[in-house]
């Protein structure tokens, strides 16, 4: 259906078209996006763990997390409020490495991304591993400031950003794909952006 | 929570049915969805605008009207000069336009009577149209729970549903409306003219005849991350504190 005088629409230049999902715009700042107030995670109190259900693997201080092997990702983002934004340079933990530290395989298909303030989001393990997912440590070579997730926060940049979860304290590996916070709340359960995959009602 | 009936479109025509000027900046719009739905106070809408090209822009739009008022929903929009869709909304769209519009959504910044109170509301500018709603759907259905709504605009004329609010504070039946204007002074003897800080939440807190249950703050992310510091300054702990933040 076309608007009645909608022209002038802030189309994107057509070299980067190609990169924005559809029903996105290209947002050259960083919104800021929470369900609850900022967390403020000293690192001296901050640490990551691995779970199976409610088992846990193994446990990190900040120290022995900073100490894993650290990757660097360039990435786009899409935020389902409908922002895009290009080329995010973050570093940080693979998860590949995480695991690798660990000792161990993927247990399960699906995992439960957990954090300081409660929050949770599920995403499919594939998804998380063979390069396509870290913990990010580093944002544009600084650490992470409090509001945007840090010190540490879940990096997933091919899904929905809400995947991507901040203050992240531990993956739960778990069975069944178990809905997380948002995914509780009517978003999707997978949230790919290319496929337009924000409420729980999209295909 | 959504739940739409498949393979049906998430997304319907809805026609403008009424168009009026809230504040300098602030205009509300009716729509009237070709399939009325019911909503929750605090839920929003996505809109979506085609360009002929095909080119598409969409926003989410918090619901300002409660459910029980019928006659479709008011969503009350302001003009970002640099915006994309609300200056085609302030400077295009008319009465009897049809605009695509998918909802209601949301199921995180939601107050429903079952979550009983005391509850405190904290907008900033056009932060308070959701919480307006819950304000909203609390006295159309004779709601008792205490409410207090801490409101920060820059000034007076700014601040929306003025009239209104103004008038459900003088019905003393448990709302209680405190405005904090931060570029002009307070105009009420019972309000601020300063930016929310924890010793005005504190207060806030006061006036209600127990600690909130429930907290819900809502503005752009640089008032939502000062006033939910000042509600845990205040002694509110974080569970209780729901926040919706515009992405800037």
């Amino acid at each position: 259906m076309v608007t009645r005088g909608f022209f002038s629409g802030r189309r994107p230049p057509s070299d980067t078209d190609a990169r924005i999902p559809p029903g996105q715009y290209l947002e050259q700042g960083f919104p800021v996006l929470s369900a609850g107030p900022t967390p403020r995670v000293r690192t001296e109190d901050w640490s990551f763990t691995l779970k199976q259900g409610p088992k846990p693997l193994k446990k990190w201080n900040w120290a022995e997390f900073n100490a894993l092997p650290q990757s660097k990702m360039t990435r786009d983002i899409h935020c389902v409020t409908a922002w895009t934004k290009f080329n995010t340079p973050w570093q940080g933990v693979m998860i590949d490495d995480i695991l690798a530290d660990a000792g161990i395989e993927p247990p399960t298909a699906y995992t439960l991304a957990l954090s300081f303030d409660g929050y949770s989001t599920n995403v499919p393990t594939k998804d998380l591993v063979t390069g396509k997912a870290m913990v990010a440590l580093l944002y544009e070579g600084k650490p992470i400031t409090s509001d945007h997730g840090g010190p540490a926060r879940l990096l997933v940049p091919h899904l929905y950003f809400w995947k991507s979860a901040k203050w992240v304290n531990g993956l739960q590996f778990t069975e069944r794909d178990e809905p997380g916070f948002w995914e509780l709340r009517g978003y999707h359960m997978y949230g790919d952006p290319w496929r337009e995959q924000r409420y729980s009602s999209d295909p | 929570m959504t739940a739409e009936p498949s393979p049906q479109s998430p997304w319907q025509a809805a026609t403008i049915t009424r168009i009026e000027k809230r504040t300098p900046r602030v205009t509300s719009f009716w729509f009237q969805p070709s399939r009325p739905f019911a909503h929750l106070a605090g839920q929003h809408v996505d809109i979506r605008l085609t360009a002929p090209d095909g080119y598409q822009a969409r926003r989410s739009y918090s619901i300002a009207s409660a459910s029980e008022t019928g006659g479709g929903v008011e969503l009350a929009i302001e003009r970002l000069d640099d915006g994309e869709v609300s200056p085609f909304f302030h400077d295009v769209a008319a009465v009897g336009d049809e605009i695509e519009l998918r909802g209601p959504l949301g199921g995180h910044f939601i107050w429903e009577e079952s979550d009983g109170g005391p509850i405190l509301l904290v907008g900033g500018g056009s932060g308070v149209v959701p919480l307006m709603a819950m304000v909203r759907h609390r006295t159309l259905r004779n709601n008792a729970v205490p409410v207090a709504l801490v409101f920060s605009a820059r000034v007076w004329d700014e601040v929306i549903f003025r009239d209104e609010l103004i008038g459900l504070d003088d019905r003393r039946d448990g709302f209680d409306l405190v405005l904090t204007l931060t570029r002009e002074p307070a105009r009420r003897p019972s309000d601020y003219s300063r930016r929310v800080d924890a010793r005005m939440m504190a207060q806030a807190i006061k006036r209600l005849p127990k600690a909130p249950r429930l907290a819900y703050v809502c503005g752009s992310n640089a008032f939502v991350s000062a006033a939910a510091d000042a509600l845990i300054g205040a002694g509110v702990p974080a569970g209780p504190i729901r926040t919706e933040r515009y992405g800037v």
